[in-house]
């Protein structure tokens, strides 16, 4: 007698919660086991390039907001970057300094999210409240230097929009001195957690072979072992100069990415006190006014700037021909942008390397053999957010 | 190993293959044809020199004015070496690009994204689908040819108690300004800097 062997097709998503967004995924399952699992992306596709390739390059700069709008400037750093290289013009200190600080926020942003939602999906609902009180603060932050919570457009080809005011480099400090606390007590409700360890040790492997030839970056790479970081490797900004270390994982699995995100924040935060420690005053755009917009207050007075003023609010500035890559560590992992410039006031074309998206690619190869249950927990740790995925 | 000394392995290396090779910005480019491309990627992944393991990402590009319209191009990044260099092939749109995604696991959706955005075809490819726009989608968005607002846009139909599709309205055409102004940017200021300095 033979035996017919039946698979389910299974929808997981789009409208699931343990999907982090807008993943319709679809699995073959064999009882429990998963066979296959197909991910369909683009439900949150808006056409960022293309829209990108219509804007000037001031206006370009809101869309990488809303890419993965967990840590919006990190994202924003890389486009940033990428103009600057063009157009070959330095950054004062200080928005070096100014940039490096808001990209840990970011980072620590991302991180305190990816890491309690993760745990709210193998079932531990403390976490996400706690940290959520964090994000909170942190987003006040964003807001008392950029104007808003999330969509922050802060940064300028050049520098950064504005000087933080008064006072909030020094509650950056005391939020510094306190979170370590806040690491603490997430670590022990999580990293001895017996149900927390059974849903995530030895889940969802990566090797370290495999790891880089699925185009894997960031705290996937690291989890499995290889030591790479574009903060290290390839520095930019004043990374160079700040004393940070890498954590690496060991065997690959979600428990030890979750650890890598823990130890990340932790490093994050000795970044931004050596540089609250070192930030220097000084200008925070570079000051060429055919690129960085002049000061309001020299518009009453100036003729030229007011022509300076009008000039790049309608015009732009153009950006020499060129095409380069830049790339940072978002906290996702490498987040670059391919820029393509035709000496106009546009980018010809702009293509944005998101991270997550080689990330989930691996979705298949990762997933197959495991449960239907340990789908979430292996979503949950590649930390995928579909605003850069879809793009 | 620095990006000069690359640039001359590549160049004595592979000097059949490639048609040019060229450091701009502090990037190698590599210009190869069509045929040559699978060798020289696997060249570049394998050779001991140059180990560029990871395939970052693949860029198409849309040229309309040109006589090969198409650019794509592979941006490789070797961790052991810790360089980065980009492979461009420049084609029409007759012709089918040998698929990478035996060499690149991780090709496989970023091939399927150039065929969405751009509709170049891969040879070889084992899952050629459309992958960021909608289900039954038409035309290739990223082409320059295709209009910012598109073709179709969806609503929810009261009476049909669905969302439907219809063809674009717009309340007011898009506006496209041309800025081709005779200000050049910053360049006179660097011109006149020149002048200073060799009065000097």
């Amino acid at each position: 007698m033979t035996k017919e062997k039946k698979t389910l097709n299974l929808n997981f998503g789009p409208q699931h919660p343990a999907a982090h967004g807008v993943l319709r995924l679809i699995l073959e399952l064999d009882g429990e086991l998963v066979e296959k699992a197909d991910p369909h992306i683009g439900l949150l596709h808006r056409g960022t390039e293309k829209l990108i390739e219509h804007k000037t390059y001031t206006q370009a700069l809101p869309y990488f907001d809303r890419l993965d709008y967990v840590a919006p400037m990190n994202q924003e750093h890389a486009f940033a970057l990428a103009t600057e290289k063009l157009l070959k013009i330095d950054v004062p200190i200080r928005a070096q300094f100014l940039r490096v600080i808001f990209c840990e926020v970011g980072r620590i942003l991302s991180h305190l999210l990816n890491v309690t939602t993760q745990a709210l999906d193998v079932g531990a609902l403390t976490p996400s409240l706690w940290g959520f009180e964090e994000r909170e603060t942190l987003m006040t932050f964003y807001e008392r230097a950029s104007g808003s919570r999330l969509h922050a457009n802060y940064f300028r080809t050049g520098g950064v929009h504005q000087d933080v005011p008064k006072n909030l480099l020094d509650d950056i400090g005391k939020f510094c001195d306190k979170f370590p606390k806040i690491i603490d007590d997430l670590e022990n409700l999580l990293t001895d957690n017996r149900i927390f360890k059974q849903r995530n040790i030895q889940i969802g492997i990566v090797t370290k072979e495999e790891a880089i030839a699925h185009s894997f970056s960031g705290v996937m790479l690291r989890g499995s072992g290889i030591a790479w970081d574009l903060r290290k490797s390839q520095p930019y900004e004043c990374y160079e100069d700040l004393d940070f270390k890498i954590p690496v994982g060991k065997n690959g699995d979600c428990y030890d990415r979750y650890l890598c995100r823990m130890e990340e924040m932790r490093e994050s935060v000795k970044i931004i006190k050596q540089c609250l420690k070192k930030i220097p005053i000084g200008p925070i755009k570079n000051i060429d006014n055919k690129i960085s917009p002049p000061k309001k207050e020299e518009l009453k007075q100036s003729m030229e700037a007011l022509i300076h003023h009008f000039k790049l609010f309608t015009e732009g500035y153009r950006v020499p021909k060129g095409e380069i890559y830049s790339a940072v560590e978002a906290p996702k992992g490498e987040f670059g942008v391919y820029l393509i410039s035709d000496g106009s006031n546009r980018p010809y074309r702009c293509k944005i390397r998101a991270p997550g998206f080689s990330h989930l690619q691996a979705m298949d190869y990762i997933i197959k053999g495991h449960m239907l249950a340990d789908v979430p927990a292996v979503l949950g740790s590649m930390d995928i957010v579909f605003g850069e995925v879809d793009r | 190993m620095n990006l000069i000394d690359l640039n001359k392995l590549i160049n004595s290396e592979l000097t059949s293959k490639i048609i040019k090779s060229s450091i701009n910005n502090d990037e190698i480019l590599i210009n190869v044809s069509v045929e040559n491309l699978y060798s020289t990627l696997l060249f570049l992944k394998t050779d001991e020199n140059c180990k560029f393991k990871q395939l970052i990402d693949i860029v198409g590009v849309d040229y309309p004015n040109s006589e090969d319209r198409f650019k794509i191009y592979y941006l490789l990044l070797s961790h052991e070496k810790n360089l980065r260099v980009k492979v461009v092939i420049n084609f029409n749109l007759e012709l089918k690009i040998p698929s990478i995604v035996k060499l690149f696991p991780s090709a496989n959706w970023m091939e399927r994204e150039v065929f969405d955005m751009y509709g170049i075809k891969f040879k070889n490819h084992p899952d050629m689908r459309r992958i960021l726009t909608d289900y039954g989608f038409v035309g290739h968005p990223l082409r320059k040819d295709f209009p910012l607002t598109g073709f179709n846009e969806v609503r929810y139909s009261e009476k049909d108690k669905k969302v439907i599709y219809e063809q674009v309205k717009l309340e007011q055409d898009y506006r496209n300004f041309d800025f081709e102004s005779p200000w050049e940017g910053t360049k006179y200021i660097e011109e006149a800097n020149k002048k200073v300095k060799k009065n000097d």
